[in-house]
C-alpha cells in the first residue's frame, strides 16, 4: 500500500462512521529551471503535499485540505471541515461518492525524471540554447511528479502516479521570436537540442517581418493553436455544466464540425500523460466528443450526471463544482480515429498539406485569448513567435504578429478544415494533436491597431 | 517561526552561498459559492512551509517543502544553494547582480499587519452563505435569469521573514471580497452582468468591505440588465469617443500599464511566457506615455486596497512610486535584483504567491490618479459617444501594446445625454496612443480602489493581488464595436 493510500485510510479513521467521505492525498516534486537572455536566471524546487478531505452529513458537503500529513494535522482537517459542514444548508444535488469501480493500468510515470537533477535539467536547457547561435533564449525545463492516494467511505481506493518533463522556449533574433516546446512522461525522451532547432528556424525565418493588412486569411494552425481551439470548445462546449446551463453551442446529435476530424479525451493512451482516474475516484476511459464531425458526447462529473441521468465520465477536477468537468488528455485526428485507438492519421505529408496554400498564413502559437461568449465560441487573441506567409505552397517569410476575433466553433466548422498535418504532439500535457489547414481565419489588427 | 527561517538560511549559508534568505508562510483561504437557490460549495484551506533562496556567484537557487522541522529547513537551504551551483552550469549563466549588485536597502527588524473592523475568518460560515444566497436568490428571481451565482473568499497570510543581512519581519495580511454574476441565455448567445466588477472587489481589509458592497440591493439591477441586453442592439463598428467606467479603466490600467512597467518584463526575464514590454529603459524620464492627465503611482501604502503591505518579500518597506507624471513615463517596479541591474532604487515590489514560490516583481498598487471631471460631466460634454462598463473580456500582446476589451454593458451617448443600451461592446487600441487620446478624468469622489485577485505571471506560475484605483475617464477616437 502506499503512503498516500496510508494517509487516506487514517484520514476516513478519523472521519469515523459520521458520515460520507473522500480523501484525495497527492505528493511529489516540481523542479523549474528558467531561463532568459541566454542564462539561467530562475531555478527553483519544491516538495509538495496536499491533503483534500470531502465530507458529507446529513446532505451538507463541505471541503477543507492542507498540506500536513501527521495525526494532528489530520484531525484539525476533518474537524474543520465537519465544521463548515453544520454550518452550510443541505446540497440537494450531491450525487453520492464515486462507486467502487476498477481503474485502467495507467502509469505514465518515469522514476528517474521523478529524481531529475538541477543539473539534468540545466543540460537540457544548454542544448537548446546551443541550437541557437548568435540568438538569445528564453524559457524553462520542468520536471513534476505526482504519486496520489484515493479513498472513500463507499470502498472506492486508488492509487496512481504520474510524472512529466518539458522544455519549453523561445529564441529572438532582433524582434523576431521563434518557438520550441516537447513535452514527455520521461526527461530522457526530451531533445533539448531539437526544440532549439525548431525555434532557431522560426526566429530566423520570421527577422524581416511584413505588416500584412487585417482580414481573413486561409491558415496552417500548427499544434499549440490547436490545442487552444479544442481546450475552448471542450470548457465551453462539451463541458456538460455550460450545456446544461444552456451556455454551449454543443447539439448531440448534430454535425458541427468538419467531417474530417474526430474529437476524444484518453488517459489510457500511452501518449497521455497524467493518472487514470479523476478528482472523485471515478476512473477515466476514453471518451468520443466528436466523431467524423458530429457531436456525440460531453465530459461529466458526478454531479452533472447525476442531473443527465447518466454517469460520470471521469473529468471531475479538483474545486471544479462552478466550472464543471474538463478533460486534460485530448486527442484530435482524423475522422475514424477516435474509434481505432491508433496515431491520428493525416492526408499527405507536411510538406503537400503547406503546399496546398496559395497565399495565406502559417501560425506557430496564440497568445492571450480569451473567450468573449461561450456560446457563439468568439475567441479574440493575438499570434506569437512565429507567424510566417505561405505563397506558392511555400513558406516565404516572417509577418508582423495579428489580433484576431474569430468563432472557433465556426473555424472547424463543416468544410472548414482543409487539411490535417501529420505532425500532431502532445501540447501543455493536455493535448494531443496535429496542425490544421483551415480555410479562413479573422484577423481583426495589426501592430498598429 | 523564526527559527525555522534562520536555520533555511543558515542552512543555504554553510553550503556556500553569498546572500541566503527565507521565509515560512502560513495561508488560510475559505471559499463560499452560491447558484440559484442554494450553496454550490464550501471549501477551507490551509498550507505552510517554508522556501529558501540562495546566491552563490551571481547565480540563484530557491527551494521549498512544507515541512517546517528546523532541520528540513536547513536542508531546504543546503538545496537552494545547491540549485544555485546548477545554474551556473549554463554558460555565462546569472544576470550579473552578485551581491554588491543587489539594490541596498537597510535590514529591517519589525512586526507589521493590516487592518480591519471585522476579520473575514471571523464571520461564520453561515453568514456569508446567506448573504450570497440573498443575492443569487433575488437575481434569480428576475424572468429571463438563467444562471444566478456568488461567491465570497476569504485569504488570511502569516509571513515569517529571514536574511542573511539581518532581515527579521514577521506580517499577517487579512484580504476578502466578494462578486455575483446573473446570466441570460438567449438563443444565439449569452449575456452576464456582474457586480461590483467581473472579479468582485477585494481588498486587504475586513469583511466590512464584503457587507459595504451591499450585493443584495444591487442584485435585482443587475438581472434586469442582463436580460435587457439580450435584446439590446449590437454596439456599432467604428471609431467613437468612449467613456469607461471606473472598474474597466481599473483592468485597462493593470494590463496596459502595470504590466509594461515591470522591470524584470522590461529586462527580458519574462520574454518567453509573459512577455517583453514595448518600453525601454533608455526612455525613462522621456517618453509620453499618455496625455497630461495621466497621472499613475504604484503604492503599496494606501490602506485597504488589495495591493498594499508592509514589507515585500524581500523585506523591503511598502511604498510610493511615481510611475508617470503628467503623460510622461518616469518610473518602474521593481525588486531588488531587477533594481540593482537597471541602476534603480529597490522598490519593494516583489512578492512570492506562498512559501512554494519564488518572490518576483509584482504590482502593489497601480493607480491611476483622479481628475477634476466627473462621470455625468463627461456625458453631457459628449456629443456622440459610447459609455462602456464593467469588463467581459480582455486580451493584449506580449509587449503590452495591443489590446482589445469587451465590456458587459454598453450605452451610446448622444447630444450629451445617455440613450440605448448596447450589447458586446468592445474597444480595442495601441497603448500610448490610447492613454494620448485621454482627455477627462473622474474626481476623487469617484477614486475606487478596484481590487484584481488573479494576476497571473510566472513559471511555475503564482497568482497575484493587486489594486488599482481609478475614475471613469473619457478618450477621444477610439476604435469600437470589434466582431468575430
Amino acid at each position: 500500500m502506499s503512503a498516500e493510500l496510508a494517509v487516506c485510510d487514517r484520514a476516513l479513521e478519523i472521519v469515523g462512521p459520521s458520515g460520507a467521505a473522500e480523501v484525495r492525498v497527492s505528493t511529489g516534486r516540481r523542479s523549474l529551471t528558467r531561463f532568459a537572455n541566454s542564462l539561467i536566471h530562475q531555478n527553483v524546487a519544491e516538495e509538495k503535499c496536499s491533503v483534500t478531505l470531502t465530507l458529507i452529513a446529513d446532505g451538507r458537503l463541505a471541503r477543507a485540505s492542507t498540506n500536513r500529513v501527521d495525526d494532528d494535522a489530520l484531525r484539525a482537517l476533518v474537524e474543520r471541515t465537519r465544521e463548515a459542514a453544520r454550518l452550510r444548508p443541505p446540497d440537494p444535488d450531491w450525487p453520492g461518492l464515486a462507486p467502487r469501480a476498477p481503474v485502467a493500468p495507467v502509469d505514465h510515470y518515469d522514476r528517474a525524471t521523478d529524481e531529475a537533477s538541477p543539473r539534468q535539467r540545466a543540460e537540457v536547457v544548454a542544448a537548446f540554447l546551443a541550437a541557437g547561435a548568435g540568438m538569445s533564449g528564453a524559457g524553462y525545463c520542468q520536471t513534476t511528479s505526482e504519486v496520489t492516494g484515493f479513498a472513500n467511505t463507499d470502498g472506492q481506493r486508488l492509487a496512481g502516479r504520474s510524472t512529466q518533463a518539458t522544455i519549453d522556449g523561445i529564441l529572438r533574433l532582433g524582434s523576431a521570436d521563434g518557438s520550441g516546446a516537447q513535452t514527455a512522461v520521461d526527461l530522457a525522451s526530451l531533445d533539448g537540442a531539437g526544440a532549439g532547432e525548431a525555434a532557431a528556424s522560426r526566429a530566423a525565418l520570421g527577422a524581416e517581418a511584413i505588416e500584412l493588412p487585417p482580414g481573413r486569411y486561409e491558415v496552417i494552425l500548427e499544434p499549440a493553436c490547436v490545442a487552444d481551439i479544442c481546450q475552448f470548445l471542450v470548457g465551453y462546449g462539451f463541458n456538460a455544466k455550460m450545456h446544461a446551463d444552456g451556455r454551449s453551442f454543443v447539439h448531440v446529435g448534430e454535425a458541427q464540425f468538419d467531417a474530417a476530424v474526430s474529437l476524444w479525451d484518453d488517459a489510457t493512451d500511452d501518449r497521455a500523460v497524467g493518472l487514470g482516474f479523476d478528482a472523485e475516484g471515478t476512473p477515466k476511459r476514453r471518451m468520443p466528443m466528436v466523431e467524423a464531425g458530429v457531436s456525440v458526447g460531453l465530459v461529466h462529473d458526478r454531479r452533472t450526471a447525476a442531473k443527465a441521468g447518466t454517469t460520470s465520465t471521469g473529468h471531475a477536477i479538483g474545486g471544479g463544482e462552478r466550472f464543471g468537468a474538463y478533460p486534460t488528455n485530448l486527442f484530435l485526428g482524423a475522422a475514424g480515429d477516435a474509434g481505432s485507438g491508433g496515431a491520428p492519421a493525416s492526408r499527405g505529408s507536411r510538406d503537400e498539406v503547406v503546399g496546398a496554400v496559395t497565399r495565406g498564413l502559417l501560425v506557430t502559437d496564440f497568445w492571450y485569448t480569451r473567450i468573449l461568449d461561450p456560446k457563439t465560441q468568439v475567441v479574440t487573441g493575438l499570434t506569437r513567435n512565429g507567424l510566417f506567409l505561405v505563397e506558392d505552397g511555400q513558406v516565404t517569410r516572417g509577418v508582423r504578429n495579428l489580433r484576431f476575433t474569430q468563432s472557433y466553433a465556426g473555424a472547424v466548422a463543416p468544410g472548414h478544415i482543409k487539411a490535417i498535418a501529420p505532425d500532431a504532439r502532445l501540447v501543455n500535457s493536455s493535448a494531443f494533436v496535429p496542425s490544421l489547414h483551415l480555410a479562413s481565419w479573422n484577423f481583426t489588427g495589426g501592430a498598429r491597431g | 517561526m523564526f527559527d525555522v527561517t534562520e536555520a533555511a538560511v543558515e542552512g543555504a549559508l554553510a553550503a556556500g552561498a553569498s546572500y541566503a534568505d527565507a521565509r515560512v508562510v502560513l495561508t488560510r483561504t475559505q471559499l463560499v459559492t452560491a447558484r440559484d437557490e442554494t450553496v454550490e460549495s464550501v471549501s477551507q484551506g490551509e498550507a505552510i512551509g517554508v522556501g529558501a533562496r540562495a546566491l552563490i556567484g551571481s547565480s540563484w537557487g530557491f527551494f521549498a517543502t512544507p515541512e517546517t522541522s528546523t532541520a528540513a529547513a536547513r536542508r531546504a537551504g543546503e538545496r537552494a544553494a545547491e540549485i544555485a551551483h546548477a545554474s551556473a552550469l549554463v554558460a555565462g549563466s546569472g544576470r550579473g547582480p552578485a551581491l554588491a549588485g543587489l539594490a541596498e536597502v537597510s535590514p529591517v527588524v519589525a512586526h507589521w499587519e493590516s487592518s480591519y473592523e471585522v476579520h473575514p475568518l471571523e464571520v461564520s460560515l453561515s453568514e456569508k452563505a446567506d448573504l450570497l444566497l440573498e443575492a443569487t436568490t433575488t437575481m434569480r428571481s428576475v424572468a429571463g435569469i438563467s444562471l444566478a451565482e456568488a461567491d465570497a473568499t476569504v485569504w488570511d497570510t502569516e509571513k515569517w521573514f529571514v536574511s542573511s543581512e539581518g532581515h527579521r519581519i514577521s506580517q499577517r495580511l487579512a484580504e476578502c471580497g466578494a462578486s455575483m454574476t446573473a446570466t441570460a441565455v438567449g438563443d444565439s448567445e449569452t449575456q452576464r452582468r456582474s457586480y461590483p466588477g467581473i472579479r468582485g472587489q477585494y481588498g486587504t481589509q475586513g469583511w466590512e468591505l464584503v457587507r459595504g458592497i451591499d450585493l443584495g440591493g444591487n442584485a435585482g439591477r443587475i438581472a434586469e440588465e442582463a436580460v435587457a441586453l439580450l435584446h439590446a442592439p449590437p454596439c456599432p463598428a467604428g471609431t467613437a469617443d468612449l467613456i469607461l467606467g471606473s472598474e474597466q479603466l481599473a483592468l485597462q490600467i493593470h494590463e496596459s500599464v502595470g504590466h509594461a512597467i515591470e522591470l524584470d518584463r522590461i529586462l527580458g526575464w519574462e520574454a518567453a511566457f509573459a512577455g517583453t514590454s514595448f518600453l525601454d529603459l533608455s526612455q525613462l524620464g522621456r517618453f509620453r506615455y499618455g496625455s497630461e492627465l495621466m497621472n499613475v503611482t504604484a503604492d503599496a501604502t494606501l490602506p485597504g486596497a488589495l495591493g498594499s503591505f508592509g514589507y515585500d518579500d524581500e523585506g523591503t518597506p511598502a511604498q510610493r512610486v511615481d510611475i508617470v507624471r503628467d503623460g510622461v513615463w518616469v518610473g518602474v517596479l521593481s525588486g531588488r535584483d531587477s533594481a540593482g541591474l537597471a541602476g534603480v532604487p529597490a522598490g519593494g515590489m516583489v512578492r512570492a504567491d506562498g512559501f512554494n514560490r519564488l518572490p518576483m516583481v509584482r504590482m502593489t498598487n497601480v493607480a491611476l490618479l483622479p481628475g477634476d471631471s466627473s462621470l455625468e460631466e463627461m456625458i453631457a460634454e459628449t456629443d456622440d459617444g459610447i459609455f462602456m462598463d464593467t469588463n467581459r473580456s480582455w486580451s493584449i500582446d506580449d509587449q503590452r501594446l495591443n489590446f482589445q476589451f469587451g465590456c458587459e454593458i454598453a450605452w451610446e451617448i448622444k447630444g450629451g445625454r445617455r440613450g440605448r443600451m448596447l450589447r458586446n461592446p468592445t474597444y480595442t487600441g495601441i497603448t500610448p496612443e490610447f492613454w494620448g487620446s485621454l482627455d477627462r478624468l473622474g474626481g476623487p469622489g469617484e477614486w475606487a480602489f478596484w481590487g484584481t485577485p488573479n494576476c497571473g505571471k510566472g513559471q511555475p506560475s503564482q497568482v497575484g493581488h493587486t489594486g488599482h484605483p481609478a475614475v471613469p475617464a473619457r478618450f477621444r477616437g477610439v476604435r469600437v464595436g470589434v466582431a468575430g
